[in-house]
């Protein structure tokens, strides 16, 4: 390491000699001799002319202790002191610092002129110097040395604490990274993973190689929600600190990953984004039990078809659909399927509608089209689109075509046969119940036209068929609840002009459509088998009234009740026994009752028929044959037939309401009234409004008269005051 | 694997440093027994090592005040280590007071001793932060604050570069830095090399192999592989040569022989 300075020659040659020069010069020469004595053991990154720079004050400095009056070793321990301040810190400099004093201090900056003495005292001198020079340069590299050691420690120690911090917090997050039961990540803002948990790994079913070093872009999936990766890119862009998704991944062996993804934004203390934390929890198993939890709330156990519930959804999806959307819906109910369920079983019934949802399923493939079992034997195909007007009737075309093929099944071929109603219509007007009444109405409208067909629904027939249809349902209940009471219309004697009895009218004190004229259910409760029940209440209930009038009104001028009955009546077994039964428990004689049958239901009617209202009446009820002139009469067939009275439709009657009277009229029922009083038959006419008909009838010979002239039909208070008008009149 | 930043180097000072190995080079006293006596022994193999050293000090030195001359005043001196005399601020605002550095390194204790010695310069910061992560470098708050990227910079990688192994890439991060800075940034470079030493190979070998087996391996790669490093940037004369003969202001005959070894070069972007 050291090296030997340069020579005096050197330095000598290159100056032209000490001799020449002023003290200045000699000076300097002595700076350059010490500089290039002590620069090459030095590590200044000094050039050596810029270090000879820094050496000149000090051996200014020597040169004048050297020449001064008292020896001044502080001044020479500051000088050896300040080579450490050159950065001169290699004993070698020190070494090469007093060699070249010793050789070259006195020769340069001495006194030439003086004489031995003097030359001797100067170099003693200049040996003192040295000794304190070396002194004081020791001493401050001492200084500086245990000056750098304390601050090497001190660093050491400051830099161990931040460490020993961060590595007791790392320690506490480590343990909880490794022990999460979540998965936890940590990527750079570019993507790259740096670090994954043992959760996360064991969710992955994969070795930490494989995720590791990895980037997040890779780990996108088809199934991913489409603000995923936005998300993602706000975040590392700062934008964002955290969101939350739902995510599959790809393990590495092709299987799917479903997680609950918490992606959070890490930044340093000052703010600044560095790292990206994902959170990742495990929720295939919920995933899938969710989806199964769901395709079986949405799906019919025995067909697999989507249930009502899917159904609905779906409908109401395609009923909110943008404009230009349309949507058409065939709503199916198999023909008869009740019989086959009844006579083939249940479990041939299933078979039979697993077939029939096959079969649909196949008729509804493209996209926007689906088909549902409602329940029973009841499907739904529905169509959404731009284009359902043609859409659907090829649909409906489509299912028919596909019922038209037997069903095997236990050795049978069983023909199926449907009825369907469609609907069809834009989207975002018609709610989803609406829509599927509409269709249900069509659908019994396409059954009760014979079935095996498809209708297309029709706004008036809706609204005729949803009274109708809510009606038929209430029937039953109102009947229970009380909601039917009954009115009654006076009938008058046009001989003396009293009330003698009156017609029993049903009323229906419907709770939404107030009160309802026969008219509007008899043919409902008829056609449902409810007349039956029904008509026994009325039938109780007029007699129970007829016996209150007797009872206030007075035996000697009973009042008479007339009762209708309705076709199907007539051909229930217990009609005679429940007349019996009836008169029998309230005490009315058979004469206080009169049983109305019209016309229509009497046509071709044979004797079987017949035979319960003849037993009547020889019991003493009277009968009427009612609507009298509305059927094909066959006039001759009266005189078979078990009735004593006969009612003449209003129509007869209403030519009569202008004066004068239609003559062709007059000669009608006159004709009628003829015919009828040489058959021992009265004569009833109805819908008389004024008295000129009255007149004009009671002349023609008729016996009996109702209609508003007299009274109308009111509740039996009325009928009672009118009588009694009558007596005391 | 980077570990990111909650997961801090370790630190056991029984374990010799470089930069601590280095100041010792130096004549500093910045050092533990066990820097001490590694620096010994790779002195055994190569007594010239103070010597290499301090030619690097004094390219150091040179180059900044090289950049100062070329306008530029504001400074990235990324492996900076144990501040010591010649420092670049002291350099640097010396021949142009105000001017800007900001030190970089990843060794704690280099930082905590930096941080006291800069105390309350203005003008002067150091980050904790590895070479090998740019980004981290570029964001870092002291950066942002006495650094302006839109301004062209000095990046001094100087007698750091030989201590990254290629599995670590250390060209990508050489590049990432050079995509950060303005056009008309320096680019200040010495790296060690086995060309120049003027001893025979096995004893320089002797000498890596303290490096290696202290854990610091030093990478001694030929000059092609070090001009790589510029690539982007357009050397200035006389381009990447011995560290003595880089715009010398020392007869090449007064430089100790050792002051030959290794590369130094400055580029400039474009």
């Amino acid at each position: 390491m050291s090296a030997e300075p340069d020579g005096p020659e050197a330095g000598a040659s290159e100056m032209d000699g000490p001799e020449v020069d002023g003290p200045e010069d000699r000076l300097r020469r002595f700076a350059t001799i010490w500089s290039r004595a002590v620069f090459p053991v030095t590590t200044t990154p000094l050039t050596r002319p810029e270090f000879e720079v820094l050496l000149l004050p000090l051996a200014r400095r020597l040169s004048e202790a050297l020449r001064a009056r008292a020896f001044d070793a502080a001044e020479a321990r500051a000088v050896g002191a300040a080579l450490i301040d050159t950065h001169c810190t290699d004993p070698e400099a020190l070494c090469a610092t007093l060699d070249c004093v010793d050789a070259y201090l006195v020769l340069y900056c001495g006194d030439a002129e003086a004489g031995p003495g003097r030359q001797e005292a100067l170099r003693t001198r200049s040996a003192r110097l040295q000794h304190a020079m070396a002194a004081g340069f020791a001493q401050a590299l001492r200084e500086r040395t245990l000056a750098e050691q304390e601050a090497i420690s001190a660093a050491a120690l400051k830099a161990q604490g931040v460490v020993a911090q961060a590595h007791a917090s790392e320690a506490r997050f480590r343990a909880v990274f490794e022990g999460a039961a979540i998965g936890i990540s940590i990527a750079d803002l570019d993507g790259n993973v740096l670090e994954v948990n043992g959760a996360l790994l064991r969710m992955f079913g994969g070795s930490e190689g494989l995720l590791r070093d990895r980037n997040v872009a890779e780990w996108s999936h088809p199934e991913d929600a489409p603000q995923v990766w936005r998300l993602y890119q706000e975040l590392v862009r700062g934008e964002r600190e955290h969101y939350h998704v739902e995510k599959p991944f790809y393990r590495p062996d092709g299987t799917v990953l479903w997680t609950n993804l918490t992606v959070s934004l890490l930044r340093d203390a000052d703010g600044v984004p560095q790292y990206q934390l994902a959170l990742m929890e495990d929720t295939t198993e919920r995933r899938l039990l969710n989806l199964r939890l769901r395709y079986e709330a949405t799906h019919d156990a025995l067909t697999g078809l989507p249930n009502r519930t899917l159904f609905f959804e779906r409908l109401e999806k395609a009923l909110s659909a943008g404009e230009g959307q349309r949507f058409g819906l065939c709503y199916l109910d198999l023909d008869g399927f009740k019989t086959i369920n009844d006579s083939l079983g249940h479990a041939a019934g299933d078979r039979l509608l697993v077939e029939v949802a096959d079969r649909l399923q196949g008729c509804a493939t493209a996209p926007g089209e689906m088909v549902a079992r409602l329940g029973g034997d009841e499907f739904v195909a529905l169509t959404t689109g731009p284009d359902t007007q043609r859409g659907v009737d090829d649909l409906a075309d489509r299912i028919m075509n596909a019922l038209s093929g037997p069903v095997r099944i236990d050795g049978r071929e069983l023909l199926v046969r449907g009825s369907i109603g469609v609907v069809e219509g834009p989207a975002g007007e018609r709610g989803p119940a609406e829509v599927l009444r509409s269709a249900d109405i069509t659908m019994y409208r396409a059954k009760s036209a014979g079935g095996n067909r498809y209708e297309l629904a029709d706004p008036e027939a809706d609204a005729r068929a949803i009274t109708r249809h809510g009606l038929t349902t209430a029937l039953p209940a109102a009947l229970d609840r009380g909601e039917f009471f009954i009115e009654y219309q006076p009938l008058v004697r046009l001989d003396d002009g009293r009330v003698h009895g009156a017609e029993a009218l049903v009323r229906w004190l419907h709770p939404q459509h107030g009160v309802l004229g026969p008219d509007h259910f008899i043919p409902l409760a008829e056609h449902t088998g409810l007349i039956v029940p029904l008509g026994r209440w009325v039938l109780e209930e007029s007699v129970r009234q007829a016996r209150d009038w007797q009872r206030q009104h007075g035996e000697d001028a009973p009042l008479r009740v007339n009762v209708n009955l309705s076709p199907c009546q007539l051909t229930h077994p217990g009609l005679v026994s429940d007349t019996v039964d009836v008169l029998e428990r309230t005490g009315v004689q058979p004469e206080a009752l009169c049983l109305e049958v019209t016309e229509s239901a009497l046509i071709g009617a044979d004797d079987d028929l017949l035979k319960p209202l003849r037993r009547l009446a020889e019991m003493g009820v009277d009968i009427a044959l009612d609507d009298f002139g509305t059927g094909y009469s066959n006039l001759a067939n009266l005189r078979r037939l078990p009735v004593s009275i006969l009612k003449l439709d209003r129509s007869f009657t209403q030519g009569m309401q202008q004066y004068p009277a239609d003559p062709v009229d007059l000669k009608i029922v006159e004709g009628i009234v003829t015919l009828a009083h040489s058959l021992d038959l009265t004569v009833t006419v109805e819908g008389v409004e004024t008295g000129a008909q009255a007149e004009q009838l009671r002349v023609l010979g008729c016996d009996t008269a109702q209609g508003w002239y007299y009274a109308r039909p009111g509740p039996p208070e009325r009928l009672h005051e009118l009588a009694l008008v009558d007596a005391t009149g | 694997m980077e570990r990111p930043a909650w997961a801090p180097r370790n630190i056991d000072i029984s374990v010799p440093s470089v930069s601590r190995i280095y100041d010792y080079y130096l004549g500093g006293s910045h050092n533990f027994e066990v820097d001490r006596a590694a620096a010994r022994r790779a002195m055994g193999f190569m007594p010239g090592l103070p010597k290499i050293m301090q030619a690097n000090r004094a390219f150091l030195r040179r180059a900044v005040r090289y950049a100062v001359g070329e306008g530029i005043t504001q400074f990235l001196d990324i492996g900076s280590g144990i501040p010591t005399h010649g420092n670049v601020h002291e350099v640097a605002q010396e021949a142009h007071p105000g001017a800007r550095v900001v030190y970089v390194d990843h060794d704690p204790v280099a930082v905590a001793h930096s941080q006291a010695v800069l105390g309350r310069n203005p003008d002067a910061d150091v980050v904790a932060a590895d070479l090998l992560k740019p980004r981290e470098i570029l964001a870092s708050p002291e950066v942002e604050r006495l650094i302006d990227l839109n301004r062209p910079v000095a990046l001094l990688l100087v007698a750091i570069l030989h201590f990254v192994e290629e599995a670590n890439d250390p060209y990508r991060a050489v590049a990432e830095l050079r995509d950060a800075v303005a056009p008309g940034s320096l680019l200040v470079l010495t790296h060690a090399s086995y060309e120049g030493i003027p001893l025979p190979l096995e004893r320089a070998e002797g000498a890596v192999d303290v490096y290696k087996d202290i854990r610091n391996p030093l990478i001694m790669r030929p000059r092609e592989a070090i001009a790589r490093f510029f690539e982007g940037y357009d050397m200035v004369e006389p381009g990447l040569v011995p560290m003595a003969d880089w715009r010398p202001d020392t007869a090449r005959e007064d430089e100790d022989p050792y002051a030959f070894a290794g590369f130094a070069g400055v580029g400039r972007t474009a």
